[in-house]
């Protein structure tokens, strides 16, 4: 009996590798899920806007993307984008991830704004603070500002079917 | 000449996007303490965006910058432990290249030392089973000879 | 016209694999000979195919035919010939295709030697070969084909990658694929063994050299690749315990294992089932290295570029080979237990031991590499493993492994005594303690904890490896005839486990008491480091075939001495986009001094990372030490099967005299 170790011991590594191989090795979840949303005091990159912080992440769930002008993965998302944010009304703050205001842009002016407010993460600290390790990355924020979602790379309709019940409550509230 | 230009302006380009390694000069230099320290924390910290390669080694631009994050705390104190805890905050364990004892790694931690325990078992009983069928072998070949001597 | 001349080479190859595994097979279950002596022309037919397909890549290659789609993405046009030939297996399609021709090679090397063996046997082994050469060819066939063509052609390739630019790269892969490939024979043979129900000292004598071959090899290949990384990544280390390089220790533990259960089943006759089970572990691990590479399952910077696709094909594989085999042995290893005894305190029963350290050892590095996988996959988590734990948990098991090495030899075969050994170890004891305190200080200056236990452990396996020789020449009364009868395979047992020391040492030393500095230096200042300086005296331009690069020169000197002038360069490759450091050594057997170079500043200075490195060559010397023991354990005599078939053959000839 005790022959059969081997074998099954085999089963066993077979089946995990299986499940695996549907797996993404570089894949880092965020340990932010269920916590609130970490401390930040940006300035929006259109100086009209003021500046912006953590506190201001309350009433009502949002989502909080960071990008760049120079990411790749931020084009792709972007068309989707600004069908969330002008069509649908969801509220998106936009977190201008490294990057130099005039970047900015031209970039925006070229694709158009989604985004509520663009904040300016010059140097990354924010990134940082919020566990950001590559753009695009798109958080969602609800009404007591917790993290309850982090969408890592580009925002798709598939991710967004996953996402939409927790932003369910915006149609419902009234503007506070 | 103007081709040596080129290739200056050319590796100035790409060095200035980071790719030409991460052998950066220290704005404050530190003690040697702290020096060990600070090597000894990026040695053991992953770099989130690469294949597998420590903070220390890697050129990535996130990489840097999580560099200048330890190093500016080691300068003003604070404690490995602390300074680790301030990355697993952010980016979950997955930062620590030596993985911390907790229930979801007592398994990993532990399982050499039961490999071992269990190797060990498997041959000692081996060895005594072995023993105990030489035994029974040789007994029989004594009671076998004992009855011819009898049958004689 | 060449690529698919290849191409169709290569089926052909399948075709002849096929025909070398059915035919056998169908002849063992009918008991026909004829079937089963097929066996040995279809392996060298195989081969001869095998041959022509793997020359068609490299000459697609060297003529830098860019139409084919392997060769635009590796090859360039300004890229020196050495590279054009070692890029062949440079990038996974083509890699692949090695491992298939070194498969092709051992084959055809066993159809050859097995000329001795009763034909049933070699017929098996060489119809399991087959089975593993239908796999990987099927493999390249169907999802991985290095002679795909690209239309339209472009005019340039996209170069080899850069960090394989080096002659690490023409001599590393093939050693190690050696290596891995060659455990398949040792597996053949078990395999053989299961299927026909009966185990020898016989086969024992037959499957030795095999995996002593294949074991050497392995040992050269992670010895080179070692020092290749260090060499290369300008990071100054030279195990990283990446589950690449874990993917060939693992195999190579589990090899280790194998050569010393082999010699007990060969002197004595037990382990057999034991024995079996590790030939087939280490072929195991050897393809699970190969998923693991290949698959995109773990993150490493030796992976090649994944798929899940082909990671689908090789677990399938994996799981129908590995699993037919664990299942062949479940229900046919218990019929090869033996009655004979095996004593805790005799040789064999060390040797017992020493397979129990180094299996928990190769189970723990498997442990850390797919723990995060499997954490993953049970939803606890994404956890990273990396050298911390290794040295952690690997240390504490290999120290009792080196007191036995050092032990076992004042113990006999069958039946030894306690008190007996500890009286002839007592002065090897003290030896090695006084050792422990005066060698450090002898090699490096100074001692710690990790050094003086280092050099305790390497002085024991020292004496121990030297003792087991002295005995051998003593057993005469002349010393003459006592050296004269001394096999070769000691000599080679004795050079292996001295290798061992000298690695053990080296190691302890360099991980101790490596240091290094970083420093912006303009050309004339100093950098100052365990006694050594080292200044920058410029930086120029040096451009190469296909690379333009920025070479720095640094002077070394130590107490006013000039030690030497070093080059490090930081090399453009246009082609990739991609600097590559180059980094430049100062070598001695006492210690390396390693110079990389960082950033050029407007004003002139360089930023540069300096290591020295003490005793840095002795692993690698190490290694090199242990593969050469294997190699002359190798041509021991006693493994000649021409020899035994002429003994044999003159015995019979007396009989019927």
């Amino acid at each position: 009996m005790r022959y059969l170790i081997p074998v099954g011991v085999l089963a066993v590594l077979v089946a995990v590798f299986w499940v695996g191989l549907h797996r993404d090795p570089r894949e880092i979840p965020s340990p932010l899920i269920g916590k609130t949303a970490p401390a930040f005091d940006l300035p929006a990159i259109d100086g009209a806007d003021g500046r912006m912080t953590n506190k201001d992440l309350r009433g009502h769930a949002r989502l909080v993307n960071f990008f760049a002008s120079w990411c790749a993965g931020c084009q792709e998302e972007h068309p989707f984008l600004m069908h969330l944010g002008r069509e649908d009304g969801v509220e998106i703050i936009g977190m201008d991830y490294k990057d130099a205001g005039p970047d900015y842009q031209g970039w925006i002016k070229q694709r158009g704004n989604p985004y509520r407010v663009v904040l300016a993460d010059s140097e990354g600290q924010t990134g940082i603070d919020w566990g950001v390790y590559g753009v695009p990355e798109t958080f969602v924020v609800d009404a007591r500002g917790t993290i309850v979602y982090k969408q890592i790379g580009a925002m798709t309709p598939e991710a967004w079917d996953k996402i939409k019940p927790f932003l369910a409550p915006v149609a419902a509230a009234a503007p506070q | 000449m103007r081709s040596q230009l080129l290739w200056s302006v050319l590796f100035a380009a790409l060095t200035l996007v980071g790719l030409a390694g991460n052998v950066r000069a220290a704005e404050t230099p530190l003690s040697a303490d702290q020096e060990t320290r600070y090597r000894g924390l990026l040695s053991t910290l992953r770099c989130l965006v690469c294949q597998n390669e420590t903070l220390q080694d890697s050129d990535a631009p996130l990489a840097a910058d999580l560099r200048a994050q330890v190093r500016m705390r080691v300068v003003r104190g604070e404690s490995d432990a602390d300074i680790r805890r301030y990355l697993t905050d952010r980016y979950g364990d997955f930062v620590l290249y030596n993985p911390p004892l907790q229930p979801n790694t007592w398994l990993l931690w532990g399982g050499p030392f039961l490999l071992v325990i269990a190797g060990l078992t498997v041959a000692f009983t081996f060895v005594r089973r072995s023993g105990k069928r030489a035994v029974a072998a040789k007994v029989d070949a004594e009671a076998l000879r004992r009855l011819l001597e009898e049958e004689k | 016209m060449i690529p698919e001349l290849g191409h169709f080479a290569l089926i052909l190859a399948l075709a002849a694999a096929l025909v070398q595994t059915l035919l056998p097979l169908v002849g063992y279950w009918r008991r026909d000979a004829r079937l089963l002596a097929v066996a040995p022309a279809a392996a060298q037919t195989q081969f001869l195919f095998v041959l022509i397909s793997y020359l068609c890549l490299t000459y697609a290659f060297v003529t830098k035919d860019f139409s084919v789609a392997y060769i635009a993405e590796n090859d360039h046009s300004q890229l020196p010939l050495i590279y054009r030939i070692s890029a062949v297996w440079g990038a996974h399609e083509g890699s692949l295709l090695l491992w298939v021709f070194i498969l092709a090679g051992w084959t055809f090397a066993v159809s050859i030697a097995s000329r001795g063996l009763p034909v049933a046997l070699s017929g098996l082994v060489l119809a399991v070969l087959g089975v593993v050469a239908i796999g990987f060819q099927l493999f390249i066939l169907l999802t991985s084909n290095p002679f795909t063509r690209l239309f339209p052609a472009p005019l340039e390739g996209r170069d080899l990658n850069p960090v394989l630019q080096d002659p690490g790269l023409a001599i590393h892969p093939p050693l190690l694929y050696m290596g891995y490939v060659g455990f398949a024979v040792a597996f053949s043979f078990a395999i053989a063994a299961l299927i026909g129900g009966r185990l020898d000292t016989a086969w024992a004598r037959w499957t030795r050299p095999w995996t002593t071959a294949a074991w050497c090899f392995l040992t050269l290949g992670i010895t080179v690749g070692s020092w290749w990384a260090y060499k290369e990544l300008g990071w100054g280390g030279w195990w990283f315990w990446d589950p690449v390089e874990n993917a060939s220790f693992m195999p190579w533990l589990a090899g280790t294992a194998l050569i010393h259960s082999l010699a007990v089943t060969e002197k004595r006759g037990l382990l057999k089932s034991w024995t079996v089970l590790l030939a087939i572990l280490a072929f195991s691990l050897s393809l699970l290295g190969t998923f693991l590479v290949r698959s995109g399952v773990i993150v490493s910077v030796h992976a090649f570029a994944s798929d899940p696709t082909r990671g689908l094909f090789i677990l399938g594989f994996l799981a129908v080979v590995v699993g037919a085999a664990l299942t062949l042995y479940a229900w046919r290893a218990p019929r090869l237990a033996t009655t004979a005894e095996i004593r805790l305190f005799s040789r064999e029963g060390l040797i017992l031991f020493n397979n129990v350290f180094l299996v928990a050892a190769a189970g723990a590095v498997l442990t850390g590499t797919l723990y995060p996988l499997a954490l993953d996959v049970f939803g606890g988590g994404k956890i990273s493993v990396g050298p911390p734990y290794y040295n952690a948990v690997f240390v504490p098991l290999i120290v009792p492994l080196l007191i036995l090495i050092g032990t076992v030899t004042a113990v006999p075969w069958k039946r030894g005594r306690v008190g007996d050994t500890a009286r002839r170890l007592r002065t090897p004891a003290i030896a090695a303690l006084a050792a422990g305190a005066v060698v450090p200080f002898a090699l490096l200056g100074r001692t710690s904890v990790t050094v003086a236990a280092g050099a305790v452990f390497a002085i024991w396996m020292l004496i121990g490896a030297v003792l087991e020789i002295s005995q051998r020449i003593r057993s005469r009364r002349r010393w003459q005839d006592g050296l004269a009868q001394v096999p070769v395979g000691a000599w080679g047992m004795m050079c292996a486990h001295i290798g061992m020391a000298v690695w053990v040492l080296g190691i302890a030393g360099v991980s101790t008491f490596s240091v290094e500095k970083d420093a912006r230096l303009k050309p004339g200042e100093t950098l100052e480091l365990s006694g050594y300086a080292f200044t920058l005296v410029g930086a120029d331009e040096q451009p190469g075939p296909n690379y333009h690069a920025q070479r720095g020169t640094i002077l070394v000197q130590k107490n006013g001495q000039n030690v030497s002038m070093l080059y490090p360069e930081k090399r453009l490759y246009p082609s990739q986009q991609r600097v590559q450091t180059k980094s430049a050594r100062d070598v001695t057997p006492l210690r390396d001094l390693y110079v990389a170079l960082g950033e050029g500043y407007p004003d002139g200075s360089w930023s540069l990372r300096v290591y020295v490195k003490p005793l840095m060559r002795w692993v690698w010397f190490g290694g090199l030490l242990m593969a050469f023991g294997g190699a002359l354990a190798l041509s021991d005599p006693r493994y000649r099967l021409a020899r035994a078939v002429a003994a044999r053959e003159a015995a019979a000839a007396a009989q019927t005299a």
